[in-house]
């Protein structure tokens, strides 16, 4: 096989990456704060699809103007799978609160097939590509990584440097000791459900541009985004970031030397051994 | 300056202070002292607002505040540096104490504070950009009465600070907290360690089973059997 081939199926998983690292992020950072994995998440990302795509294809928005409203569309999500769902049960035990955002799951899906049927959607961006030494990038993918890194600065400088966010990290340590501090932790619960949501819609956007648009397209990212997650450590964001771009190297080169379906095997695999090596994911301190 | 008539508190159908009366005035120290699982810790969260009450009444500086949760009573000035100290282990050094400081009334005066803080443990200053997880036990102590002071409290609730320390190392706490004391903080504390405490504090109770069994001044209850029984837990 032509090594360029690899070069260009190595690039584009970096591309992949960004996007992922983006949903694992935000799911990441909702669990490390709550203590719940939201089984829906790639569902409101779903959700927050078709928000961009009526409002691009069916109002006529610029994308400019669409993809922070959807963003605004996925912080709202947030907010309400929160006080709707999460809050109620926050005491109960955590198979309840997995449950509870497992059938939102199914609720999510049924509901979308109910008011939009089973059709695929796109935007139907159509980007020119860059040749570099004979490599093509299509801007689908080259605009996206670019904005999912940019997004994933944004979110390490608002949780570093605000008061805010640090006390989301400080939560995800010790929830009662920040409210002896003085912070409301249902604030807390809400700001950084806000934020998970915000990256979902961002998300949104970005897999809009190479996506279309179905009830069950949760179902196409979901799995990967819980086993990135799971990959780089539960909670761990660093972890997370790293493993978004090892398995998005792995199905991108796995896809282009096999098939795409072997190219997730060969991830699933991966991760199994991983799993079996290190148990608390790929940066967990050994004990 | 804090007042807590007949609490009544428990956890589950576990009821752990019955009838607790107790006062602190402004500007004294006083000390709970009593046996391992005497409600000693359950009273504190009680005060700070972590374990709701099930009767009588909490109130400061006149101010009733039964009920209220623990992140409003900060704000009326009461800071717990809780048992276990209870850092935030992954943050710095100085990203605790900017969380000590998370109100806002706390964050205006942020560099006063950091500065005081700074000055009382000058240890901390140095590990400022240190995770607080790397500390010893001892600077974490300091780390987290520090914290405390950056709400700019008026009373510090300070639960069973010498707990897991060397010895050399209790000696140094309880100098440390006598210039916090020094520095005009009311203070409440508890603690198993009743020799040292006594000589720290004006007065002291004595909490048995879940209730106040003595009260008195300092120097008098360490005349009577109050310690060798405290220490016993007879």
């Amino acid at each position: 096989m032509d090594p360029i081939f690899l070069v260009e199926a190595a690039i584009n998983g970096i591309l992949l990456g960004g996007v992922l690292a983006v949903l694992a992020l935000g799911l990441n950072l909702i669990f490390g704060v709550l203590d719940i994995v939201w089984i829906a998440y790639v569902d409101l990302v779903m959700l927050a699809m078709y928000a961009f795509y009526f409002m691009v294809q069916g109002h006529g928005w610029s994308v400019w103007v669409a993809g922070p409203a959807t963003l605004v569309v996925g912080a709202l999500l947030g907010i309400a799978v929160h006080l709707l769902i999460i809050s109620p049960i926050l005491t109960s035990a955590p198979i309840n609160q997995l449950l509870a955002t497992g059938g939102l799951l199914f609720f999510l899906q049924s509901f979308a097939t109910f008011l939009w049927t089973t059709d695929h959607r796109s935007v139907r961006l159509s980007l020119p590509s860059v040749e570099i030494g004979g490599i093509f990038l299509p801007f689908t993918r080259v605009i996206p990584f670019a904005i999912s890194i940019l997004a994933m600065l944004a979110l390490y400088l608002f949780l570093r440097h605000t008061y805010i966010g640090t006390a989301i990290r400080a939560v995800s340590q010790d929830r009662d000791a920040m409210a002896l501090m003085g912070a409301n932790p249902q604030r807390v619960y809400v700001v950084t459900s806000a934020v998970g949501g915000a990256m979902a819609g961002l998300a949104a956007t970005l897999l809009s541009f190479q996506y279309s648009v179905h009830p069950f397209f949760g179902g196409q990212f979901g799995p990967l985004t819980f086993m990135i997650c799971v990959l780089g450590g539960l909670g761990n964001m660093v972890g997370a970031f790293v493993a978004s771009f090892v398995m998005s190297e792995i199905i991108a080169i796995g896809g282009v030397m096999f098939s795409t379906e072997m190219g997730y095997v060969i991830a699933f695999v991966v991760f199994i051994v991983v799993m079996f090596a290190r148990p608390g994911g790929i940066l967990a301190r050994r004990e | 300056m804090l007042e807590v008539r007949r609490v009544t508190a428990g956890y589950g159908a576990f009821t752990a202070l019955w009838d607790v009366s107790l006062t602190v005035a402004a500007g004294e120290a006083v000390a709970v002292v009593g046996p391992n699982g005497a409600g000693k810790t359950t009273l504190m969260r009680v005060i700070s607002g972590l374990v709701p009450s099930r009767g009588g009444e909490l109130v400061f500086e006149g101010t009733p505040l039964t009920g209220r949760r623990a992140h409003q009573i900060v704000a009326h000035g009461i800071a717990h540096v809780p048992e276990g100290r209870r850092i935030f282990p992954g943050l710095t050094v100085a990203e605790n104490l900017k969380m000590g400081a998370f109100l806002p009334p706390a964050r205006r005066a942020y560099r006063q504070s950091l500065e005081r803080v700074y000055g009382l443990f000058p240890v901390l200053a140095e590990r400022r950009a240190q995770r607080a997880g790397s500390l010893s036990g001892g600077e974490q102590q300091m780390l987290a009465i520090g914290r405390a002071l950056m709400s700019r409290p008026k009373l510090i609730l300070l639960d069973e600070p010498s707990m897991g320390l060397a010895p050399v190392m209790v000696f140094r706490l309880f100098d440390l907290i006598r210039r916090v004391r020094a520095e005009g903080y009311t203070i409440l504390v508890v603690e198993q360690n009743v020799r040292q405490v006594l000589k720290l504090v004006d007065r002291a109770y004595l909490l048995e089973v879940g209730r106040i069994r003595m009260e008195g001044r300092a120097e008098l209850l360490s005349e009577q059997d109050f310690v060798r029984k405290a220490y016993m837990g007879l």
